[in-house]
């Protein structure tokens, strides 16, 4: 592992200031992908600055029912909180389904948004990955890529991404917002994540230096009728080979609202929208859950190895959004 | 800024008591107690978060020592599995490993162990796992079945597969650890 200088930051202008939007420096959160990264060799930090001393470490409830979660608050403090269970269960669902107790004791909810894949090529710094080192190939194409996107991938990077609480988070319609010397900023998460096009090393929306201050889930009603449910080779501390975040409001039989988000299927939580669109309006039955889900995976696009998951996915929505139907009218 | 350095001077705070030294920055806290303060109950076996062998407790949460860089683990409440028992009396969970016989080679048992310990106070917490059917907080806290103990202790893993005495151990010091609250809520 190389050197590197270590500070830790009293406050958010005093964080930003340290890192001085140096590309050789990084913020610290938990560590848990970071601290990983560096002893593998894909991170090489000049210097670390830690922000787990921020004052960022608290869920608060908005006057217009929006919950704005504080970006060092860790996975198990958001998953256990009163608010989350209460309105938004699948996100609880959904953290509670990543890592394991002890990482999820360590893990932020800034870092969690911002881990990079776990690509095994990304990952060892003895083979090309162009998201690693840009123009070198992506050997998972003709490799090994069986967990690998059906969608929104290119030619450049088939690699995922590895978040569940970024799938909940990103059906909930959350904002990220940060901070740079320059001031703050904010995006929806559905529009953080950058196309992998051809620069699949830029991953996200962030300008230089910016650090993530909180994430803000608006109020939605319907979130309070939420399951994640999550589909991975052993039943427990794995990352998903399909996941899904859904939502669903029904009355009188038809569905009034619907939030559908997948996991596992792209370089970024995606969000089903044209599946929302066609459930809006429909009859809450397995046919249409069907439709819905047939219309949004027909842009997958399966590598040799992976085209299980377009299979596994479709089941997955139907199931989930079936159970959450079932839900409804009892 | 001062200058960049690449260690630093830091006290640690382990099972109550101050340990003062320069670690360079690269140190985790795993091989701080271990290869510095001479605390090797605590083990290393994947050295990437995988396995839980290296978990110990900070601030009272269960932590994978080997992702935790020693710099940053200043001003924190560590515990190993060196200060889970009062004196010679062990910890419940301790005492539980040995009469279920919670191990075999016992290279993963202080990970085991120290999980055990927060496990048990996180579900009296009231914490939700990915096994419970329902996290909304009116459905109260689940029952702390073998399903939610494994799901639990997912994060260590025992290469000797003792994993049903370690759940039955888990299991006895849990309802012990209920039972004594309930004993002193009476004597209350």
């Amino acid at each position: 592992m190389r050197e590197f200088d270590y500070r830790r930051a009293d406050d958010v202008t005093g964080a930003v200031a340290l890192l001085d939007a140096d590309p050789d420096a990084r913020y610290l959160g938990g560590g848990t992908n970071l601290v990983d990264l560096m002893k593998n060799g894909v991170e090489t930090p000049a210097r670390l600055v830690d922000v787990r001393s921020l004052p960022l470490d608290r869920i608060e409830a908005g006057d217009d029912g929006s919950v704005r979660i504080g970006a060092t608050v860790t996975n198990s403090d958001l998953a256990a909180h009163p608010l989350i269970r209460d309105h938004y269960p699948a996100l609880t669902q959904a953290v509670l389904a990543g890592a394991s107790g002890q990482l999820r004791n360590m893990a932020t909810v800034g870092g969690n948004l911002l881990q990079r894949t776990r690509c095994g090529y990304f990952t060892d710094i003895t083979r090309p990955c162009n998201k690693r080192e840009p123009g070198s190939g992506c050997p998972a194409i003709e490799g090994e890529h069986h967990n690998h996107a059906v969608l929104g991938a290119s030619e450049h990077c088939v690699a995922v991404h590895p978040s569940d609480m970024g799938v909940a988070l990103t059906a909930f319609d959350a904002v990220v917002s940060w901070r740079t010397a320059d001031g703050a900023g904010e995006a929806p998460l559905n529009d953080f994540y950058l196309p992998v096009g051809d620069t699949p090393h830029r991953e996200t929306v962030l300008p230089a230096g910016a650090l993530i201050t909180h994430v803000t889930l608006p109020p939605a009603r319907v979130a309070a009728r939420s399951r994640y449910r999550k589909v991975r080779e052993r039943a427990s501390y794995a990352f998903a080979i399909g996941s899904v975040a859904a939502a669903l409001e029904v009355a009188d039989g038809v569905v009034c609202d619907a939030r559908l988000a997948l996991g596992a299927v792209a370089s970024r939580p995606w969000r089903a929208r044209l599946a929302e669109r066609i459930l809006v309006g429909a009859p809450a039955t397995p046919e249409y859950f069907t439709a819905a889900a047939d219309a949004e995976l027909a842009a997958a696009r399966p590598l040799p190895h992976n085209g299980y998951k377009v299979t596994l996915l479709r089941n997955l929505v139907v199931a989930v959004l079936t159970e959450l139907a079932e839900e409804t009218s009892r | 800024m001062t200058p960049p350095t690449s260690s630093s001077t830091v006290t640690l705070n382990i099972n109550g008591e101050k340990h003062t030294l320069t670690v360079d920055h690269r140190t985790t806290l795993l091989d701080a107690l271990r290869d510095r303060l001479d605390l090797t109950g605590t083990k290393k076996g994947c050295d990437h978060g995988q396995c839980g062998a290296c978990t110990v407790l900070v601030d009272g949460r269960r932590t994978v020592s080997c992702l935790q860089l020693a710099v940053a683990s200043e001003d924190r409440d560590i515990t190993t599995v060196e200060g889970v028992a009062e004196g010679d009396r062990l910890h419940p969970v301790q005492q539980a490993f040995l009469d279920l016989d919670g191990f075999q080679c016992g290279y993963c048992t202080p990970g085991q162990i120290c999980s055990a310990v927060a496990v048990i106070e996180e579900h009296a917490a009231g914490w939700p796992s990915a096994v419970t059917a329902d996290v909304r907080p009116e459905a109260g806290p689940p029952p702390l079945t073998t399903e939610e103990i494994k799901e639990r202790m997912s994060g260590n893993l025992c290469r000797c597969g003792a994993y049903g005495q370690i759940a039955q151990a888990v299991a006895r010091a849990a309802a012990e650890a209920s039972t004594e609250k309930l004993t002193e809520e009476t004597a209350v």
